[in-house]
């Protein structure tokens, strides 16, 4: 018990530190596009890990209803099909609307 | 007899489509409904049919060649991309966390052999989700692809390289 | 057990005014567009976390609205900041 424990921190951990870097990300680079690439790669996973850590837990602390699993199962493959689309889909408003990406040397926008 | 093959064949497209449809219906009523008694399952298959028969056009294009293969091969690739998710992640953490962020955006664009639908969205997923890259515009009569990369060496594994274009069309045989 | 989905929580409401920053200050509509996305995927994490915490199992089922939601609200924003029209 104490090892599924761990294993579950461990899990937690790990999702809550690339979502600390997820959101450092979005306050430090200089500009729209890059701002998308620390978010859109960085929230995803990071919140994958931490749904994965609780599906553990209910596997081995509530180990009579296999549903919610699945629904958490469900969860995250939403989560990695629509994340993604989403950040394409502003990312393209953006570049059809006419701003314009940052080259290296210029200041910050 | 020929003419009698040849029309059993496009009737298996369609009815094809119809049935993974409504199984896939079905699965996600269960899934999302956990009571198991008479009334909810015959309710679910009403509603199921009905779902399916109206809007299976949506899923499955035309005469649908080869489905299941396809989905067999989506799931062996799926692990692949997985590794290059978290060697994404960990890119994206070294550039952050660095004081002095080396970060060099470019915009570069490539053309593929990519006609289908769930095959330019699968590869614009991946390119997305993996180290340094993200697909900002596609146009599906060419396939070709606008992509935005946070640095160099990410942009020549896409350019150069070609892994992943030559993964992906492995996956749905569009060579 | 139960006190660590409590901190990590807390801990993750502390990244959502981080990034309420950007959406303050970020230049321009689409910065501000692209942190409420963010908000809207860190709050479907602390529904699920508060799920566990409380023990009530219907706020599943709230996070997977919560999360289609979220998803088709950012593309309608994004198709309409394209196009300067919904419909036409």
């Amino acid at each position: 018990m104490v090892l599924v424990n761990g294993i579950v921190v461990m899990f937690l951990a790990g999702g809550f530190f690339f979502t600390l870097v997820g959101t450092i990300g979005l306050l430090r680079f200089p500009d729209f596009y890059t701002r998308l690439h620390a978010t859109g790669k960085c929230d995803t996973l990071g919140e994958g890990l931490i749904i994965v850590g609780l599906m553990i837990y209910h596997l081995f602390h509530y180990s009579e209803t296999l549903l919610v699993p699945a629904k958490l199962l469900f969860l995250i493959l939403f989560i990695f099909i629509a994340n993604p689309t989403a950040t394409h889909a502003i990312m393209k408003a953006a570049y059809l609307t006419g701003i314009k990406p940052w080259k290296l040397g210029e200041e910050r926008r | 007899m020929e003419v009698g093959g040849g029309e059993k064949m496009k009737m298996g497209g369609k009815g094809f489509g119809i049935l993974l449809t409504f199984c896939l219906m079905f699965l996600f009523w269960i899934l999302l409904s956990g009571l198991f008694d008479a009334f909810h399952l015959i309710s679910g298959v009403i509603c199921c049919a009905i779902v399916a028969l109206i809007s299976h056009d949506l899923l499955v294009k035309g005469k649908g060649k080869k489905i299941l293969l396809k989905s067999f091969r989506l799931i062996l690739y799926i692990p692949w991309e997985l590794g290059q998710i978290v060697l994404a992640n960990i890119d994206v953490a070294y550039r952050v966390l660095h004081p002095k962020m080396p970060i060099d955006p470019r915009i570069i664009e490539f053309e593929t052999s990519l006609r289908g639908d769930f095959a330019l969205v699968t590869l614009a997923n991946s390119i997305t989700l993996t180290p340094g890259t993200i697909t900002i515009s596609v146009e599906p009569e060419k396939g070709k692809y606008w992509v935005h990369a946070i640095a160099k060496e990410p942009a020549d594994a896409l350019l150069v390289d070609q892994t992943m274009q030559k993964k992906v069309a492995d996956v749905y045989m569009e060579w | 057990m139960i006190t660590v989905f409590l901190v990590i929580g807390l801990l993750i409401i502390v990244t959502i005014l981080l990034s309420l920053y950007r959406a303050v200050i970020g230049p321009g509509v689409f910065n501000r567009v692209a942190a409420v996305n963010v908000i809207g995927t860190k709050t479907i994490v602390i529904l699920v976390i508060m799920g566990y915490y409380f023990e009530r199992p219907y706020f599943f089922d709230i996070a997977l609205l919560y999360a289609m939601l979220n998803f088709i609200g950012t593309l309608i924003f994004a198709k309409y900041l394209e196009r300067g029209e919904l419909w036409s």
